[in-house]
């Protein structure tokens, strides 16, 4: 192990980056850290862009294409700016064999975009998952947060024309 | 580890070898003249098992063993070429070959490239699978060197060589699955890149075109991956 | 300290205070029956009894396992089960304390979903609330780690595990006796205990429930693990998809840390084990071991050849003990019992019981828990209640994207690791999803060949590059663009994938092709040459040309 060396100044005087540090000194400002780290950025931040990727990466001792390695490799992790509404439908098996596909279709067709998008405007990204572990209430979306099993497509294009407009 | 080593007898295709109790399989059979191919292995280099064209059979169980990773043990019978091994490293080749655009006669490494000689050497006559055909960039912002992405089989030997040997770790993988790709720093063009030292180890070390050195273009240069188990002798490494 | 007289006390508190004649009503906050909004309903009915003046306690509990009827509210004593309860309801919940309950609200407990089951992993969800160590106490909690901690010494344990016959609820079956002796035997002064709580199989919750409803039992279970193998630093590997787990999990390691469950000499005694909560980041791939240990370390999920086996050299390279969540929740009650007890359950080489996420086309969906050998048959028609109004059975899928799908001829199967092999499933982790007649196998195949081509690390050739063309062929059969040589190419795939990739998810990602192509072959052979999908998914482009 090299001796510690200097921290890298925090980018700038937004409060969030204090709290991103605030992980990274939990843990010893260990590299083991990095995940941990990044589930912090993207809490605070909605994203992880390269300046954030630096930062962390500097502070961690990681090697710049580590972390841009770990950041791209999990799912949960995003590098764009997310919309400011998101949709997500879960495809796990219960879902899918629910009908989550024929959900998907008129999302992507209410919204304009594919899954894993956002909306030019930023208003709504659409967003899959694996499973949320709720499937007994298959087929199952989730609008900013909020749950909604037995979901159909009408009520899915209700929700999101609601975005769209407002 | 430096306590007097354990020394193992097996049989390799029906040849009595005798290895010590640290070596991998790939290295006893080597040691004594069997070949077994091999793509993500490379002398001097930490393995991964990446690449399972080293298998082999060994008696009494059905699971192939990545003869690059696994260790020889007493009494071990082994069988490095079988139908059923050549029928996968077959697939394994077809399955590179198919993924991604390798077209040998504009490649600079045409004639010298690790996997066209093992595609001629495991008699691959052509391929079955539909060629995928993704678009895939070509990064030639470095001065020296080039990055093609068509003809990358992310054997992640270049990821390896800098971390390991050069310290720079300029190289890792982004992505996963069929969407991973090598790449510099933060996926930016490799001449922008903060850690490049330009050694050029990542190019010598590359199996086929997708690393080359500009100035041998059209020269049908070979790679130099010798200097590795030179570099490692030199500074005391295992290898 | 806590010792073993203050347990007691706590227990016997917890006790009276229920035998006060006081009635208790118990809502559902686990996430399905949350997100419900059980959490309004618990919050009406509170304010309803204070208004009405009636004496009762409002409770939040565990999973009550029918989650497709959920919002659940149970009333004790009497132990009367209501169903998809509204805030409005809440009047009528609390008439039920005075009178008998009103008769669409019969006790569900009496009918076959529950009378068939068997509880030991979920002996108490549903029963007592979460985030009240007092109640997982009164319940007998910890007893369990004060008797290994005291009265046996750590090869006891092992040996008491080890007869119990208990194997491992992640997917794979291997006996936990035998693995807890090799790590135990492994060389080294610093091990570790890693519970697996990724639950990567879609449409499984089984991990989940037991983490929300009952969290001290997977650090008990965790806690006489590392006792028993001589770890003093455990990690409990959670998927991001379950934040209420993990918060749930927090606070319960904050409780038993008070109580001396955690940290240094605990139970009185010098031995020490800390528990540390490590979030995943969505990659299928890290439930498998070494992934997931590459995961804790901060880097990419890629699996690691094996050997070296994790017993052997897992985390940071020190020997680490590696077990699901509900392999750990079973170790309390073997220890609190005897494995002897628990290996009079279940079928000769499968032990105990096993819980399983029902769900899909039947009419019963959620967690249940049955004795080992139980039929297919049984879990599907009896507690499941068959299929819904108009739908027919086709399949019952078990395993999630390395398992099969297994068909009406062999629902008489019985539910233990080798039977479910034999059939060309597996036991998976718990997933068992029921399929009708409007799905067509061919696109059952073909979601599960997306799930794993998308899921590969991308590490080995087999996995990443096999999983993508067999994803192709899978496309072009449902498409009713592929020939008979498609055909030809996806079986080879099929077993050059599954024997040569490096980790276990490609080794069985061919496995739901595989069985689908063993019962439902025809349905292939009809999209191949009479372009036709019988379920009716399927759109055919009518005119493009098969490759031959
Ligand atoms: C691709 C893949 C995914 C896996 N996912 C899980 C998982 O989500 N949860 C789990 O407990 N085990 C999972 N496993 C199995 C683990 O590798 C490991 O065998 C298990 O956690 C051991 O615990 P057990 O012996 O208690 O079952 C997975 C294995 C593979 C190959
Ligand atoms: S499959 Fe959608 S919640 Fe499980
Ligand atoms: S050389 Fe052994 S797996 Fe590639």
């Amino acid at each position: 192990m090299q001796a510690p060396s200097r921290k890298p100044a925090l980018p700038s005087e937004d409060k969030r980056w204090r709290i991103v540090n605030g992980t990274m000194r939990r843990h010893g400002y260990a590299r083991d850290a990095l995940i941990e780290t990044l589930h912090t950025v993207q809490q605070s931040f909605g994203y992880l862009d390269k300046q954030s990727l630096k930062f962390v990466a500097a502070s961690l001792h990681v090697p710049l294409s580590r972390a841009y390695g770990v950041a791209t490799f999990y799912h949960f992790f995003t590098l764009k700016p997310p919309g400011k509404h998101a949709c997500l439908v879960c495809l796990g098996t219960a879902c899918y064999i629910k009908g989550a596909a024929a959900l998907v279709a008129q999302a992507e067709k209410t919204l304009g975009i594919e899954c894993g998008e956002t909306t030019p405007d930023l208003k709504a990204s659409l967003l899959t998952a694996r499973c949320l572990g709720s499937c007994s209430l298959a087929p199952l979306v989730v609008y900013d947060g909020e749950l909604i099993g037995n979901e159909d497509a009408v009520h899915l294009q209700g929700r999101l024309e609601g975005w769209m407009g407002s | 580890m430096t306590q007097a080593m354990e020394v193992k007898t097996l049989r390799i295709d029906g040849v009595d070898v005798s290895a010590r109790a640290d070596q991998t399989i790939l290295e006893a059979a080597r040691e004594n003249n069997i070949a077994i191919p091999t793509l993500c292995h490379l002398d001097g280099l930490s393995d991964v098992g990446a690449c399972r064209l080293c298998l082999v059979e060994v008696a009494g169980t059905n699971r192939l063993f990545p003869s690059c990773v696994t260790r020889v043990e007493e009494g071990m019978q082994i069988t490095t070429s079988t139908d059923r091994l050549q029928k996968y490293r077959r697939m394994t080749l077809e399955l590179l070959f198919a993924e991604r655009n390798h077209v040998c006669s504009v490649c600079v490494s045409n004639g010298a490239c690790e996997l066209q000689a093992l595609g001629q050497s495991q008699g691959l006559t052509h391929i079955e699978f539909p060629y995928r055909f993704p678009q895939l960039p070509v990064d030639a912002s470095h001065e020296r060197f080039t990055l093609d992405h068509n003809r990358c089989i992310l054997c992640t030997r270049c990821v390896r060589v800098c971390g390991e040997i050069e310290g720079a770790h300029t190289w890792d993988v982004m992505g996963r699955g069929e969407k991973a790709r090598v790449i510099t720093d933060l996926d930016q063009p490799w001449g922008t890149s903060e850690s490049c030292t330009s050694c050029g180890k990542c190019v010598e070390v590359c199996p086929t075109g997708a690393l080359f050195d500009k100035s041998d273009v059209g020269t049908r240069a070979r790679k130099h991956p010798e200097f590795l188990t030179y570099l490692n002798e030199m500074r005391g490494g295992q290898s | 300290m806590i010792s073993v007289e203050e347990l007691d006390q706590i227990a016997e508190t917890v006790r009276t205070e229920r035998a006060q004649g006081r009635h208790q009503i118990n809502v559902c906050v686990a996430a399905g029956c949350l997100a419900l909004h059980s959490d309004t309903l618990k919050g009406a009915l509170a304010e309803r009894a204070q208004s009405s003046g009636i004496s009762c306690q409002v409770r939040g509990v565990g999973c009550m396992g029918l989650c497709s009827a959920g919002p659940l509210v149970s009333v004790e004593p009497g132990a009367i089960l209501f169903q998809k309860v509204k805030p409005e309801d809440a009047d009528r919940v609390l008439d039920s304390l005075k009178a008998p309950p009103a008769k669409q609200h019969t006790d569900l407990r009496q009918t076959p979903f529950f009378k068939r089951q068997f509880n030991v992993v979920l002996e108490n969800s549903g029963k007592i609330d979460p985030e009240n160590i007092d109640e997982y106490i009164a319940e007998g909690g910890y007893r369990a780690l004060f008797h290994a901690l005291i009265e046996m010494t750590p090869a006891e344990v092992v040996q008491e595990v080890a007869s119990s016959g208990l194997r491992g609820r992640g997917g794979g079956g291997y006996p936990t006796g035998l693995k807890w002796g090799t790590v135990a035997k492994a060389h080294g002064t610093i091990k570790y205990v890693i519970c697996n709580a990724d639950e990567g199989d879609p449409g499984a919750f089984m991990d989940r429930s037991v983490l929300e409803s009952d969290p001290h039992r997977v650090l008990e279970g965790m806690t006489i693990a590392a006792y028993a193998v001589g770890a003093s630093k455990g990690y409990i590997y959670v998927r991001a998809e379950y934040p209420l787990a993990v918060k749930r999990l927090e606070r319960a390691i904050r409780e038993a840390r008070r109580l001396g469950f955690l940290g240094s000499k605990i139970c009185g005694t010098t031995f020490e084990f800390d528990i540390e909560i490590r979030i995943g980041a969505g990659a299928f791939v890290c439930g498998e071991e070494t992934a997931l240990i590459a995961s804790i370390e901060g880097m990419r999920g890629t699996p690691q050849p094996r050997p070296p086996y994790p017993a052997q050299s897992g985390l940071w390279e020190k020997p680490t003990l590696i077990n699901n969540v509900e392999t750990f929740a079973n170790v309390p009650p073997i220890v609190r019992r005897s494995g002897a007890w628990y290996s009079a359950m279940g079928t000769p080489k499968s032990k105990g019981t096993k819980v399983f996420a029902l769900t899909g086309q039947v009419k019963n969906t959620g967690l249940i828990e049955v004795p080992m050998g139980v039929t297919l048959r049984e879990i599907v028609f009896d507690i499941g209640g068959g299929m819904p109004e108009g739908r027919k059975f086709k399949a019952v899928q078990t395993g999630g994207p390395s398992g099969g799908c297994i068909p009406e001829q062999c629902l008489d199967t019985r539910v233990d690791y080798e039977s479910l092999k034999e059939v060309g499933s597996i036991m998976g982790s718990g997933g068992m999803i029921v399929i009708d007649d409007t799905s067509c196998m061919v696109n059952v195949a073909r979601y599960f060949m997306e799930f794993c081509m998308s899921e590969s690390c991308g590490k080995c050739i087999p996995c990443r590059a096999g999983t993508a063309q067999m994803y192709d062929i899978l496309q072009r059969i449902t498409r009713g663009q592929a020939g008979e040589r498609d055909l030809e190419l996806l079986i080879d795939l099929c077993d050059m994938v599954s024997a040569t990739s490096l980790c276990g998810l490609g080794q069985t990602a061919p496995n739901p092709v595989i069985s689908t192509l063993r019962y439902f072959k025809q349905e292939y052979l009809e999209h191949i040459h009479a372009k036709r999908c019988v379920a009716g998914e399927c759109r055919m482009a009518a005119t493009q040309a098969a490759r031959s």
